[in-house]
């Protein structure tokens, strides 16, 4: 027996105890009818080839492993960036219960959702009964100052018009003919879940804006685009916006309500865009998009009330965030600020000192399609390597993109890029053509197992370390950030490829 | 402090009336009939379950799909399981639930893989059958060594009219009779996961045991054979009791279906007892054995030592002298380690409070577990569960406790207020929400990423995260001093 009340072992050493690998082998042996040990290991090997790459590129119907999830996950990230607001999401209950897990697994957070909580009788009847009931519970018992409403794939088949079974319950009187709630149709089967916040964020701005005169003033508004690191990377763009001395509003922000303090209270709602913010943003001189594809028919809707829009692609290290501030300084007509000049120098002084262990360096990367853009920039200009740069969610058109920054650098000589790709297909790739480092989300710790190459966690979600998504990934502080993380793996792997004692430790040197 | 039971019951009456305030009136009605404070001496705890949720009061539920691949076949390692429908299902439930496996994910096993046919609005607007067709040939391709393939349907599969049945019937031949499960588990059927777990039950009875060859994975039959029924191993809950129906004689041919294979679930109607230990969600196959084998079965329950002593006998008194010495052996084998534990624990745990909300046994089965260190559950309820879960809760819980069925987010809020209990034990979603009001807590669904806590190994484990959770330095600074 080797538990101990003294020194409680859980699961990481409990099971590797003499009496459970030997009762593990005597499942296997006498009940599992497992596959011979040798066929196994030729199965394995042969995953490793380019025979079998180019069966798994030859796929047309699966999807193994993906990096994605679908549309109301992003319509519910989007609902929580407004004020007081609660989403409300029509359709089969169990996709909400699946989005707040999903939310708090990653931001250590609670995230506040109801569901209509359809079932049969709404699939045939349709889910009219349960808006008009469910918006009349959720004002009731959550006081929210808004209701955002979107919808899952169950009433998308069924056809359920989110405007007409709106009115309707106000009609009802769920809610009083002047509540607000805004709503957005997100088909589960369109897109990702950064269409589900481009939908749900026209919604909201539809909402406050249709009808309205815009008189334009001298604001600027920012939207940040789905981002795991929203927590951090808010504060940094309102701290670079405030230098500027910039009159400006950031439309959706959910870093508060994902960033409340332990302090015997609970807050359902907190920070967030007000409603009265969100009507004055229509009279913004200009909107700037932190991320193109994951605002493309917001941005297209703003562009249509007269505001200038500029889209950027998540841009990040110094020539992204060069142009970031240049485009702030060109809208709002201020100078670039001479503390942000001092970052700009203190990340290339970073960059100088450590680029010699990061030149010629392989990276694997994938994600979200503008995360992949502004990464893939950086990179690059670390003059490294990004051989593989995949996106589940990213098409031709953003594959067009990534090509033109490889094209326009020497060190994109190598490199490919792949659009509408699973972690599946990534693996292949980490055999064929292996690399140094490998950058994603929790998922990739898989083929950091299976392929051996060492994983810096970036993206969404992160489940399985804690805390990297209060700090930014955003402006010349954050690249800063993002270096350091990409610096830790390498010497984490220098020093873990040269620990063993009188073999390989002469190179395990205390200065690097 | 401490209220005398008739004081505790009057106020949990009252508690309950000031929670149903904030509801419009028809929801106030509905709610009430899911609040209780339970009686001594009642069957039941006289609240109504397994009934739909109320639209937008923050449910805690799931759906069928969960109760299907996220729980019942979603561990069943050797199988590909193709979450058949839009992307997201899969993505959410991915390797969440920590059903624990030993095998080489991707090459013989792969249970912490996402397999989705991933539908686009041509797979809506035209059926999906075709593409199911083909995600089964390229699985055939690249996975030759699955031993089997199940379609976890999402929402729109039974929307749209896709046959998933005649799909599977059919490849199911092509490779010369693969076992190929559909599954009808779309997320709106039913209230919640439990129909899940009943659909895919009947799913195996139909698709596996009717289609079984008897002829393959033969083995050597004893009078010891027994199956784990309804442990998913969680952080490794199967094995650790395992070990010790194995330690006691017995030997297990089966886990359902944490760390599972299709040859086990194959070969199960061999078994002479099937023990259970999620009622709710496998007794329905149970009872099918029950009616087809002839296979009795009992429930047991591995959570602390007192209920595990008595679940070990139990086990015992259907076999023969040998098992039941056996089973006074392991008693006896563990008893040192369980003083220890509770001679460690008890002191820094005596007499504090919980309150419960969880899924499938654990409302009613964890509570032994606590009580073995001198603490108290003081309220609890069932996601999913049905009055025959109610009534067996009647064994466990005192008299004035408060019972909650699906409870909401704002009952839960302000119960634990009100209460304010010294752990609250729930899930993800409810776990930042009590511990930013200061409260300690412990998931209980995952184990919080410990675990095991089934069996004796597990019981030691289960008092140190309590302990943990409740004696955290963290909760004497929530308040700034300058607040206090």
């Amino acid at each position: 027996m080797s538990q101990n009340a003294d020194k409680v072992i859980d699961h990481e050493m409990l099971f590797r105890e003499p009496e459970y690998v030997e009762m593990f082998d005597n499942k296997k042996k006498n009940f599992e009818f497992a596959f011979p040990l040798e066929k196994m290991e030729e199965i394995r090997e042969w995953t490793k080839t380019r025979e079998y790459q180019d069966l798994n590129f030859a796929r047309e119907g699966l999807t193994v492993n993906p990096a994605k999830a679908c549309q109301p996950l992003g319509a519910v990230f989007a609902a929580v960036g407004f004020a007081k607001t609660l989403p409300f999401v029509h359709g089969s209950q169990g996709c909400v219960a699946y989005y707040r897990s999903h939310f708090s697994r990653h931001f250590k957070e609670p995230t506040s959702c109801v569901s209509s909580s359809m079932t049969e009788d709404a699939a045939v009847f349709g889910g009219l009964n349960n808006m008009v009931d469910g918006l009349a519970n959720a004002v009731n018992l959550y006081k929210p100052d808004m209701i955002a409403v979107s919808t899952t794939c169950m009433a998308e088949v069924i056809g359920d018009d989110l405007g007409a079974f709106i009115r309707t319950s106000k009609q009802k009187g769920s809610v009083a003919e002047d509540y607000d709630v805004p709503f957005a149709h997100t088909p589960a089967f369109v897109g990702s879940h950064i269409t589900g916040y481009d939908n749900a964020l026209k919604g909201v701005l539809t909402h406050f804006w249709e009808g309205r005169e815009r008189t334009p003033n001298e604001s600027i508004n920012f939207i940040g685009g789905f981002d795991g690191n929203v927590v951090g990377n808010m504060p940094e763009i309102r701290r670079i916006l405030s230098l500027f001395g910039a009159e400006y509003t950031v439309v959706c922000d959910p870093s508060e309500v994902w960033n409340t303090p332990t302090d015997g209270e609970f807050r359902m709602y907190d920070g967030g865009t007000t409603k009265d913010e969100v009507k004055q943003a229509l009279n913004a001189k200009a909107t700037l998009s932190f991320q193109a594809f994951s605002t493309e028919k917001t941005t297209k809707y703003i562009a249509t009330t007269g505001q200038e829009v500029v889209a950027l692609h998540h841009p990040m290290g110094v020539a992204g965030t060069d142009k970031l501030l240049m485009e702030i300084s060109r809208l709002t007509g201020k100078p670039i600020p001479a503390a942000l000049e001092k970052e700009r120098g203190r990340l290339m002084d970073a960059i100088a000192d450590s680029s010699s262990h990061i030149h010629g360096k392989k990276f694997a990367l994938y994600g979200d399609p503008d995360l992949m853009l502004g990464l893939t920039a950086f990179l690059l200009e670390l003059g490294a390597e990004p051989v593989h740069v995949l996106s589940t969610n990213g098409g031709e058109d953003w594959a067009a993109q990534v090509q033109a920054l490889f094209d326009a650098s020497p060190f994109g000589a190598g490199c490919h890029v792949y659009a509408k790709k699973d972690l599946w297909h990534m693996r292949s790739l980490l055999f064929t053509e292996p690399v140094d480092l490998l950058i994603g989300n929790t998922y990739g710790k898989y083929l950091e197992r299976d392929c051996g190459v060492p994983l810096i966690r970036m993206g969404f979600p992160i489940f399985d370390r804690h805390h990297h998504h209060r700090f930014p990934i955003w402006g010349y502080e954050g690249s800063l950030r993002v270096l350091v993380a990409i610096l830790d793996e390498i010497f984490e792997a220098l020093d873990a490829n040269t620990i063993d004692t009188a073999t390989t430790d002469y190179s395990y040197d205390i200065i690097r | 402090m401490s209220l005398t039971v008739e004081e505790t019951k009057v106020r949990n009456k009252e508690l309950i009336d000031e929670v149903l305030k904030a509801y419009p009136e028809k929801s106030a009605k509905r709610r009430a009939k899911h609040l209780n404070v339970h009686e001594e001496g009642k069957s039941d705890c006289d609240v109504k379950s397994n009934i739909k949720s109320l639209p937008g009061v923050m449910t805690i539920r799931g759906c069928a799909y969960a109760g299907s691949k996220g729980v019942v076949w979603g561990p069943i390692k050797d199988m590909i399981h193709i979450s058949h429908g839009p992307v997201g299902c899969g993505q959410y439930s991915w390797a969440s639930r920590r059903n624990y496996y030993i095998g080489t994910t991707g090459i013989d096993t792969f249970g912490t893989m996402q397999f989705t046919s991933d539908f686009q609005e041509k797979d809506i607007v035209f059926g999906g059958d075709k593409k199911l067709e083909k995600i089964m040939d390229e699985i055939q391709i690249l996975f030759p060594l699955n031993k089997g393939i199940t379609v976890q349907s999402e929402c729109p599969i039974g929307l749209i009219g896709d046959d998933i049945e005649a799909v599977s019937k059919k490849k199911s031949k092509e490779y010369g009779g693969k076992t190929i499960v559909p599954v009808r588990c779309e997320g709106f059927r039913g209230v919640s996961q439990s129909l899940g777990h009943h659909i895919a039950n009947d799913a195996i009875r139909d698709w596996v045991f009717e289609k079984t060859d008897p002829d393959k994975n033969k083995f050597e039959a004893t009078p010891y054979d027994v199956a784990i029924i309804g442990d998913y191993n969680i952080g490794g809950d199967a094995w650790s009791s395992r070990i010790l129906l194995e330690e006691m004689g017995l030997r297990v041919i089966a886990q359902w279906s944490g760390d599972g294979t299709i040859a086990e679930l194959e070969n199960t109607p061999k078994a002479k007892l099937n023990v259970l230990h999620c009622y709710r969600s496998m007794n329905y196959i149970s009872r099918y054995m029950e009616e087809k084998y002839g296979i009795p079965w009992v429930e047991y329950n591995f959570f602390g030592p007192s209920k595990i002593e008595a679940s070990l006998r139990e086990i015992a008194s259907h076999f023969d002298d040998r098992i039941k010495e056996g089973a006074e052996r392991v008693i006896a084998k563990y008893k040192a380690l369980t003083d220890a534990v509770v001679a460690k624990y008890r002191p820094r745990l005596e007499g504090k409070t919980v309150m419960l909300f969880v899924g499938g046994l654990r409302p009613r089965h964890v509570i032994g577990a606590y009580e073995d260190l001198g603490m108290n559950v003081v309220g609890t309820g069932y996601e999913f569960g049905h009055n025959d879960d109610y009534q067996r809760t009647t064994h466990y819980v005192k008299d004035g406790t408060l019972i909650y069925d699906d409870v909401t987010g704002h009952e839960f809020e302000k119960f634990v207020e009100k209460i304010q209990p010294d752990l609250v034990g729930s899930g993800i979603k409810e776990k930042y929400v009590f511990q930013k009001m200061g409260v300690p807590f412990r998931q209980m669904h995952s184990w919080d990423y410990s675990g095991p806590y089934h069996g004796y190994d597990g019981f030691a484990i289960f008092a140190r995260d309590m302990d943990m959770a409740i004696n955290s330095p963290v909760w004497a600074l929530t308040k700034a001093p300058w607040k206090k």
